[in-house]
């Protein structure tokens, strides 16, 4: 097992009371795997990826049963270990609208030659030898290197920025919406090269996203986080076919699927809950229209349904009839928001 | 075509060379954007030629500063008008003003740049830390800019020298000190929005270390701001230095165009010799102008909105 993360926790103190951005998820990543997590904006998807890379502000308060990589125990590395051992070496990050994310001043190629010099003692010529490969790896000239950022276009910047995460060849590679804010397109392009790179090196990735498409296309395993927990786990395909909570059924309705083109998009009514103070059921209650009067008050168990296939709900057990309704959009104007 | 030349340039080029061509492009950057603006030009002019005259000197003066000149008819050269043997007139002491004004240029100029640079250096630093760190460092270093705020410079000064005794290195530490407190806060300003942007987040995912990303990725950032601030407190140094020395806080010893005004008023002569009143001060008023003149040039690029469209 390549990461290991056990009911990692991210509190934000505030004069309102103390806001769980990230409550309890426990997730693991294996060698050569590429795990999705989806919801949508505001459950704590990049703050649960920052977390994990300390980018978080001071004020944030990480706690976990058990954060350990490669069996190595990361809670207990100083930043300064963790900066210089696994930042970069190991773990990498394809930053959110990594567009941005390229200094203006400095020529493309050095930024990367950079990232690699402040990692490994390696000549220059080297380390730009390194970089044109890298270049080339993700489909850009390598004569591009000595550009500005501002000569590049988006799609160009963001495969600058993919090669500088795999400049090290690190285990695992963490991409925070990869192509959020990229024409279709180009976004295709992109997710295309990604999995050429994936079947050529040997990295684990932790894909990020709020587009159901990109992670389908992708990932090997989804979860599907809500108000900072994990609501599902499960292979991409069990998710998809044997889809268990409510949550992940209102997700699908909201996407379009190339089966059924004439099918009319349902959006789930309301919006994500107060992450201020506890609360003290399903997180998804107040939404969800097969909510019943445990969900308010328990918070349901993650309960194992299938071969890795994980689910936090008090009503596995009609999830029968749930498909069935979740497809109509009466039901999901009968739940409590919508009222 | 352009890819042939940029893939050549790297494999064939030795460090050193490259090097001077980054210097040299640099120069020639900074050269364009004064060059811009026709302000910009008139003003690298007279620096340039004050600049020469600083460095040249001892070379250009015909007299010693000091000497007391006698005429052709052997009687002492007091309070002479300008003429083709004095060309700036001479003081009531027979010195001539031309050698006096060649050498008050260089100490001028000495003591400008000096505090200018300094005090950026200062300020600088002081905003970098202030802004990318934030939370208590920053709240102390800006509650001292505030107190360096409340600081008035002549008191300072007077403070300085009759604790100390003249010397025109006060007079630079005082400058210093007084200066550094606008630059700090306009830097704080810029560090607070650019740590915001995505590129330094993205140099702290990658592990750049806080001095790195400051030094490396804001610094950078913000040069046009620090070319314009040093341009501006080179200019302040310049016009505090000479209030002080006109006030008789100077060095005795150091000539500078404010002491030339201290030497005229202290020889109760100020209303008659008008030749050894203009030269100083034309000077002044040149030297300080030429500088907000390419500080103007530099605030364009640092404040685009100010371009003509």
């Amino acid at each position: 097992m390549l990461l290991d993360i056990q009911d990692l926790k991210v509190h934000y103190a505030t004069n309102q009371g103390v806001v769980k951005a990230v409550d309890g998820v426990t997730l693991s990543i294996g060698e050569n795997e590429v795990v999705g997590i989806a919801g949508e904006s505001g459950c704590g998807k990049t703050t649960l990826i920052k977390s994990l890379l300390r980018l978080l502000p001071g004020t944030a308060a990480v706690s976990a049963d058990r954060l350990a990589f490669r069996g190595r125990d990361l809670q207990g590395l100083s930043d300064r270990e963790f900066r210089k051992q696994i930042l970069w070496n190991e773990i990498s990050l394809v930053p959110q609208s990594a567009m941005n994310s390229l200094d203006p001043v400095y020529r493309v190629g050095e930024q990367v030659v950079e990232a690699i010099r402040a990692h490994v003692e390696t000549p220059r010529r080297q380390a730009r030898e390194r970089v044109a490969h890298l270049f080339d790896v993700v489909g850009l000239q390598a004569s591009l290197m000595d550009n500005y950022p501002h000569e590049f276009s988006g799609g160009m910047r963001q495969r600058a920025m993919i090669a500088m995460a795999l400049a090290l060849e690190p285990s695992l590679i963490i991409m925070d919406e990869p192509t959020t804010g990229l024409d279709v397109l180009v976004q295709e392009r992109i997710i295309r090269k990604l999995l050429e790179i994936r079947r050529e090196i040997k990295s684990s990735i932790l894909l990020i996203t709020h587009d159901i498409s990109v992670i389908a296309e992708m990932s090997d395993r989804i979860g599907i986080m809500y108000a900072g927990r994990l609501m599902e786990l499960a292979s991409a395909t069990d998710l998809f076919e044997q889809t268990h909570h409510p949550y992940t059924l209102g997700l699908k309705n909201a996407f379009p699927s190339i089966k059924a083109l004439d099918r009319e998009l349902i959006s789930i009514p309301g919006s994500p809950p107060n992450l201020i103070g506890t609360l003290a059921g399903c997180a998804f209650e107040g939404r969800c229209p097969f909510a019943v009067s445990a969900c308010a008050s328990e918070r349901p168990a993650e309960t194992e349904v299938g071969p890795s296939h994980r689910v936090a709900c008090h009503r596995l057990g009609d999830v029968e009839t749930m498909r069935i309704q979740a497809s109509e959009k009466s039901t999901w104007q009968s739940s409590k928001s919508a009222a | 075509m352009n890819r042939a030349r940029s893939t050549a340039v790297p494999a064939s080029e030795n460090v050193l060379s490259k090097a001077l061509r980054g210097f040299g492009g640099a120069l020639r950057n900074q050269g364009r954007i004064i060059g811009a603006s026709g302000l910009g030009r008139i003003g690298a002019v007279i620096i340039l030629f004050f600049g020469v005259i600083a460095i040249l000197a001892p070379w250009l003066a015909l007299h010693d500063p000091w000497e007391t000149l006698r005429d052709a008819s052997n009687k002492v050269a007091i309070m002479r008008p300008p003429s083709w043997d004095y060309p700036l007139g001479t003081t009531t002491l027979g010195r001539d003003i031309l050698s006096q004004m060649i050498y008050a240029t260089r100490a001028t100029m000495i003591i400008g740049l000096i505090s200018g640079v300094v005090s950026i250096a200062i300020g600088a630093n002081i905003g970098l830390m202030a802004g990318y760190y934030g939370g208590k460092l920053d709240e102390v270093l800006m509650r001292f800019t505030d107190i360096i705020y409340g600081m008035p410079f002549l008191p300072f000064i007077i403070v300085l020298i009759s604790l100390f005794g003249r010397s025109q290195w006060f007079v630079v530490l005082a400058i210093v000190v007084i200066i550094w407190r606008t630059s700090a806060r306009v830097v704080r300003a810029q560090t607070l929005a650019l740590k915001q942007r995505q590129f330094v987040s993205a140099a702290k995912a990658r592990g750049c270390s806080n001095l790195r990303i400051i030094y490396r990725h804001i610094m950078p950032n913000i040069l046009p701001l620090l070319l314009l601030y040093t341009a501006f407190n080179i200019a302040w140094s310049i016009i505090a230095e000479a209030g002080a020395s006109f006030l008789g806080f100077g060095d005795p010893d150091q000539l500078t165009w404010g002491g030339m005004l201290y030497d005229l008023w202290i020889s109760g002569k100020s209303r008659v010799a008008w030749w050894w009143f203009a030269a100083p001060s034309i000077a002044i008023v040149l030297l300080v102008s030429a500088l907000v003149f390419v500080s103007r040039a530099y605030e364009e690029v640092a404040n685009p909105r100010l371009r003509q469209r």
